[in-house]
């Protein structure tokens, strides 16, 4: 069943991707992005991960996606024009890109047997909850990078609002 | 019934989606896309995390990908603010034409 999971969406995940580069409306792209999240959020929870599935769900294809396409109906933005592109994408972007895949494929695919495999079964019949270890973890070792991040959102909201008020 | 799922196809699925998100990253014209791509990017950095983190069976890759994702929140607020300002001053959301900086 875990295998089962994983091949179905990962194709999911890899097939929005695919779409998300392909399309040429960014509202097409957006939606194509909350396919891979969500996909992704399955693959986090069969991986053990209840709480960060939950909170890709909520935090990315809820509230992050929300605010890419109010953006873009905002700015009442349409189909990006054919252009050439510029020439440094396809001459070093593409086989960049390409590299940077095989690269990590050979690398994750040799170091393999080192890496071993995950056993699934486990977690998800057992239905251990995570979220008591993710919370002492959080609240004791890493309690004063937690309060870091909600300056870094206070700072990022009043930064957001300063940034996109009308100039007079 | 417990297939096992070797790790490496995990990271071999992160790497498929960090490269497409290099490559969109690359051929996009469209600002407001160029962000979505980072967000993929981001995205495939997580599964690399978690997939990690039950490798080892430990939750600290599972607080990082928590990180990630506060980091990305705030990242994306202020850079849409930022491209808002953008569109206000230059009409304009093409990537080839916001040249302000260039030399």
């Amino acid at each position: 069943m875990q295998l089962a999971l994983f091949l179905i969406f990962g194709a999911l995940a890899v097939a929005g991707a695919i779409n998300f580069l392909l399309q040429r409306h960014p509202v097409n792209s957006a939606l194509s992005l909350v396919v891979v999240m969500m996909s992704l959020a399955v693959l986090f929870w069969s991986l053990g991960a209840e709480f960060l599935a939950a909170a890709q769900v909520i935090v990315y294809s809820g509230a992050i996606m929300v605010l890419f396409v109010f953006v873009i109906m905002l700015l009442n933005a349409g189909e990006e024009e054919r252009t050439h592109g510029s020439r440094a994408a396809y001459i070093a972007g593409f086989p960049g890109a390409a590299a940077i895949f095989c690269l990590l494929s050979f690398v994750f695919l040799t170091e393999g047997k080192s890496l071993g495999a995950a056993q699934l079964g486990g977690y998800l019949s057992h239905a251990v909850s995570n979220i008591s270890q993710v919370s002492t973890l959080l609240f004791r070792d890493f309690l004063l990078p937690f309060e870091v991040t909600s300056v870094l959102i206070l700072v990022a909201i009043l930064g957001a609002v300063v940034l996109a008020r009308k100039e007079q | 019934m417990t297939a096992v799922v070797p790790i490496s196809w995990y990271l071999v699925l992160a790497a498929i989606l960090f490269s497409t998100g290099v490559a969109s990253f690359l051929i996009k014209r469209n600002l407001i896309t160029v962000f979505m791509s980072i967000e993929l990017m981001l995205n495939a950095v997580n599964l690399t995390f978690v997939a990690f983190a039950h490798m080892w069976h430990q939750v600290s890759g599972q607080i990082f990908v928590f990180f990630v994702m506060v980091v990305a929140a705030a990242e994306s607020a202020v850079g849409l603010a930022i491209i808002i300002a953008i569109f206000r001053t230059r009409q304009t959301l093409n990537v080839d034409q916001v040249n302000l900086l260039k030399l």
